[in-house]
């Protein structure tokens, strides 16, 4: 059983550790992939874990991946199997040649019924029962020591985990000695029985030196700090909570005067959404840069304030991190099946500007872009995450700002201003521009007015009658359609080569998508397929979007949910044939693997061609 | 139908306030409200005690949600931000208002169906936080908007115009607002402005959240026999118990009150509320004596009204989310941009 040197699988493999919640894995799980993110190697982390506190399985999928790929391999060529009550299916989904590592301490000889794998067996718990007496700690030192036994078979740096755990427990030394102990067992266990098993390794590279690990809730809400968002108002709602925890860490570190221990911010636990929806509406009508994060069903429960919002025109920011529906669905799996619920939130003729980041880097752009567009346009503004971007751990560029940056707080009359004015009319579009001027209370008393979501004509004023009211609903509607070019434009990524044949094949998609999109079309061109791929940022569509689609035949639209919802967006919102569009669709909950969409395209383009 | 203006006419003599401003500069677009409607007279009121306060019509912010009593933020202070928000969700909008600018005095106007059924949990909620507004409740005991269903604050008993009767207990806001800990919890009568002005004047001038329930008949559909919102039945079962005066800190403050009969209460920006027709040991700063009171007065059918309860010791939400003075809305972006640097140290705990 031992590896040669020359099949060995370097930087490129897929390691899934299937633990039971609530005992610790998740901070193993993180040890791991940071060890290999330390040894400059490429990494991308899933977390698919359950609905529950403690005692359901969860599992964490770590890829090496040299070439920086940033979806899932769909693959799984290490399986650490530390919950019986999953074996079974763990077992299965391990990929031919992998290798099974399992607690030995109760042998499980029907693992041995799979000849194509190598089972590797470790006493873990024995093992840890010997060396702890505690038994907190001995349930939560299992985890280390497998990952000692991890780093033992793919030849893991002993000293970059070593600074890890000091770096990790700076403040509990203690801890330091416990967890090196567990490394040490896992690590040794395996040395010396299976030290030549595994021909799964990292090597040392320097890929990451520029990069952080962050999560894309982490990096919103550092982006509302930087953006200047002074309240925030929000009822916890996984998976967006996280968000506001990391808004309200950065208000500590970064917004308290340490001498008389005031905060230059405001965050309210409201009780409930609709109530956060009404606070962030008072405190931006007030001028307050603010914003509120939530999940599908906090969007349902604003809508009303939302079309409020949009009627009356106040600015309103809401984060989306989609979860999977309907109701409570599985709200710790992740999906994009709030699009289209979003474009047109709440009752009425109603239409909003979205935008879609595909990851932590674009969480931390776009809640600045958010904040800057809601105040131009005065309207709702969703920034459109999900579980995958907002929950997981992503390696990302180091974030950068740009100390020029001002926030541009739209179209706001000061005093000053007003003196000038014969009289100030709320709705006028006085610059042709669609976006009427407004005031702030206590500002001055000629810039009052009466903000209604009853009808109102252009002046202001209640109104009942059809053509005043008219007037006012068709400027939003333009109003709206000039953000088209204000929002991130799409990414389009030419191929490499001409598309080959008569039918020109393309893809459109959205989001966390990207990264199984960029692997699987790369793979697609090994194979002699090249595709043009557009990645839309926002909503309405700029012109770039229509012109992508007009320049190709046939469009994949890759999206996670079940009814094609940018695909209904875009049918909806640009005049193109049908025909032209082609959904793919994943919906399962777990973050999509390029091996869906490569096999999905490869299908797909196989009986499309010979039609064609 | 559009919105009308009221004509502004200006007499001769009229009296001003510290401002220079008369009476009407604080009135609004004319009310399209039923003639007689209870509610007119609790904005009358309002616009009244802004003017006697001399607070500047532009640093006054009118909130209210949706209904007939809702409507009024229109038909005063003309020269007022107001927002006309959505059913029963005006106190989380006024919430974040204050949150951003606390500065302004904050009204806000709502009716008994918009604030105890679709709004009750945001009314006891804004309660709880201690939101630093008056809160106005327009009580008729019905949905006036919506023609007339009953409301939650409907007294058991008391029959619909067509003859429906109420068998489900009322909300009372003024005991839920006693058990919630509200810092002023009062009762009125549109009926009475004499009671009433100086009521909302105390309310404004209160630190924290006050609550005037008023009650506000609606003539047109429950104002008849039977109801027990109707101005017959208020005005016979009236009780004007605890009058409260406003009486502003530059003001000589007299002390020629016999205890038991007048009591004064400081306020935080060191004026006074003094307290009228109190009985002899009543204590509007002792909760539970309130709640006594309230509870005793409803079993002998007696509406009791005026200022029952207030606590200016409380903290109000700026200062529990110890906000700075300056109002959010006014710090300048320098000084909540940490910048590039810092962004680059923050990231080292990421690597
Ligand atoms: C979400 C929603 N549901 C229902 C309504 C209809 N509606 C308008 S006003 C109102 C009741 C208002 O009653 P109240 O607050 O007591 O005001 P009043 O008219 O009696 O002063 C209702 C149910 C609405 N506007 N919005
Ligand atoms: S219906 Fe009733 S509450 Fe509404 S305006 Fe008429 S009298 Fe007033
Ligand atoms: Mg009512």
């Amino acid at each position: 059983m031992s590896a040669k040197t020359d099949n060995l699988r370097v930087n490129d493999f897929t390691i899934k550790v299937g633990n039971v919640n609530g005992t610790g894995s998740a901070s193993a799980n993180a040890l791991l992939m940071k060890i290999i993110f330390r040894m400059g190697v490429p990494v991308v982390g899933k977390n698919i874990f359950p609905s529950n506190i403690q005692g359901l399985p969860t599992w964490y999928e770590i890829r090496v991946t040299e070439k920086g790929y940033r979806g899932r391999s769909g693959d799984v060529d290490l399986m650490v199997a530390m919950n019986p009550e999953s074996y079974k299916r763990d077992l299965e989904e391990l990929s031919p040649g992998g290798i099974l590592l399992y607690d030995d301490t109760w042998p499980r000889p029907h693992f041995l019924t799979r000849t194509d794998i190598t089972v590797i067996g470790v006493p873990l718990a024995r093992m840890c029962n010997a060396a702890f007496k505690v038994a907190r700690s001995r349930i939560l030192m299992k985890n280390v020591a497998y990952v000692g036994a991890v780093a033992a078979l793919l030849d893991l740096d002993l000293d970059i985990i070593h600074t890890l755990l000091r770096e990790m427990f700076a403040a509990k030394p203690k801890l330091v000695d416990l967890n090196l102990q567990a490394i040490a067992l896992g690590y040794d266990y395996a040395k010396q029985n299976f030290g030549n098993v595994s021909k799964l390794k990292v090597e040392a590279r320097d890929l990451t030196s520029d990069k952080v690990m962050m999560d894309g809730n982490t990096t919103a809400g550092l982006g509302c700090v930087y953006g200047g968002a002074t309240f925030g108002a929000w009822y916890p709602i996984t998976p967006s909570t996280s968000l506001m925890d990391a808004f309200v860490k950065y208000c500590k570190d970064l917004r308290v005067n340490p001498e008389t221990g005031k905060h230059k911010y405001c965050i309210t636990q409201a009780e409930d959404e609709l109530a956060a929806a009404g606070m962030i509406i008072g405190a931006a009508w007030n001028g307050a840069r603010c914003f509120t994060p939530t999940s599908g069903p906090g969007i349902s429960l604003m809508s009303e304030f939302i079309g409020f919002a949009y009627y009356a025109e106040v600015p309103m920011v809401l984060f989306d991190i989609q979860r999977t529906g309907p109701s409570t669905g599985m709200p710790t799996r992740t999906q994009q099946c709030d699009i289209q619920l979003c474009a047109y939130a709440s009752h009425g003729d109603t239409k909003h500007i979205l935008l879609f980041p595909s990851d932590p880097s674009e969480c931390f752009d776009m809640a600045v872009n958010a904040l800057d567009l809601a105040e131009r346009f005065q309207t709702p503004v969703f920034v459109l995450s999900d579980i995958d971007i907002g929950m997981n751990d992503w390696m990302i560029d180091e974030l950068t700002w740009d100390d020029n940056y001002l926030p541009d707080r739209g179209k706001v009359l000061s005093s000053e201003d007003l003196k000038d004015m014969d009289k100030f009319y709320r709705y006028l579009d006085t610059d042709g521009d669609h976006i009427p001027y407004r005031t702030l209370p206590g500002e001055d008393p000629k810039g009052a007015y009466f903000t209604r979501g009853s009808g109102h004509n252009k002046y202001g004023g209640y109104t009942e009658d059809g053509a005043e009211y008219k007037e006012v609903v068709d400027r939003l509607v333009s109003k709206w359609a000039s953000a088209a070019d204000k929002v991130p434009a799409p990414v389009i990524s030419t191929a490499s080569k001409p598309a080959q044949g008569k039918v020109k094949f393309a893809i459109i998609s959205i989001g966390s998508c990207d990264g199984a999109v960029v692997e699987a079309r790369d793979k697609l061109e090994t194979e002699g397929v090249y595709l043009n791929y557009m990645r839309v940022r926002g909503f309405p569509f700029s012109a770039e979007v229509k012109d992508f689609i007009d320049a190709h035949d046939q469009i994949f639209v890759i999206e996670q949910n079940r009814d094609a919802q940018l695909y209904g967006l875009l049918l909806g919102e640009i005049d193109v044939p049908r025909e032209k569009l082609i959904p793919v669709l994943h919906y399962s909950g777990e973050p999509l693997d390029y091996k869906f969409v490569h096999n999905a395209l490869s299908k797909e383009l196989k009986t499309r061609r010979q039609v064609a | 139908m559009t919105s009308f203006t009221k004509p502004l006419i200006r007499r001769k003599n009229e009296p001003t306030n510290e401002l220079g401003l008369v009476r009407s500069d604080y009135d609004g677009a004319m009310s399209t409200l039923c003639a007689g409607c209870g509610h007119d007279g609790v904005t009358a009121s309002m616009a009244r005690a802004f003017f006697e306060l001399s607070i500047e019509p532009h640093r006054a912010v009118k909130v209210s949600g949706i209904g007939c009593s809702s409507k009024t933020t229109a038909y005063f202070l003309r020269e007022s931000h107001g927002i006309n928000t959505v059913h029963g969700r005006m106190p989380s909008v006024a919430t974040g208002a204050i949150a951003a600018n606390h500065e302004l005095a904050y009204i806000g106007v709502s009716g008994d169906g918009d604030s105890l059924s679709i709004g009750l949990g945001q009314f006891v909620h804004a309660m709880r936080r201690n939101v630093n507004m008056l809160y106005m409740l327009e009580n008729n005991g019905v949905y006036g908007l919506t023609k007339g269903q009953f409301s939650a604050a409907a007294d058991m008993g008391s029959t619909a115009k067509k003859g429906a009767v109420n068998e489900l207990p009322a909300i009372d806001p003024v005991a839920l607002a006693l058990s919630l800990g509200a810092t002023f919890v009062a009762r009125g009568f549109s009926g009475d402005r004499e009671q009433l002005v100086p009521l909302i004047k105390a309310g404004l001038k209160h630190k924290g959240f006050g609550l005037i329930d008023v009650i506000s008949p609606c003539v047109s559909f429950n104002d008849h026999k039977g109801s027990t919102k109707s101005y017959e039945h208020t005005y016979k079962y009236y009780n004007p118990a605890i009058h409260a005066d406003y009486v502003p800190p530059t003001a000589q403050i007299k002390a020629d009150y016999n205890a038991g009969d007048i009591m004064p209460i400081e306020l935080h920006d060191g004026g006074q509320i003094t307290l009228r027709k109190l009985e002899n040991g009543y204590d509007p700063r002792d909760r539970a004596a309130a709640v006594n009171k309230l509870f005793e007065s409803s079993q002998s059918d007696e509406i009791i009204t005026g200022l029952l309860y207030i606590n200016e010791d409380q903290k109000d939400m700026h200062e529990m989310a110890r906000m700075e003075d300056r109002p959010l809305n006014a710090i300048p972006y320098e000084e909540l941009n940490p910048g590039a640097a810092k962004l680059k140290e923050i990231q080292k705990g990421f690597r």
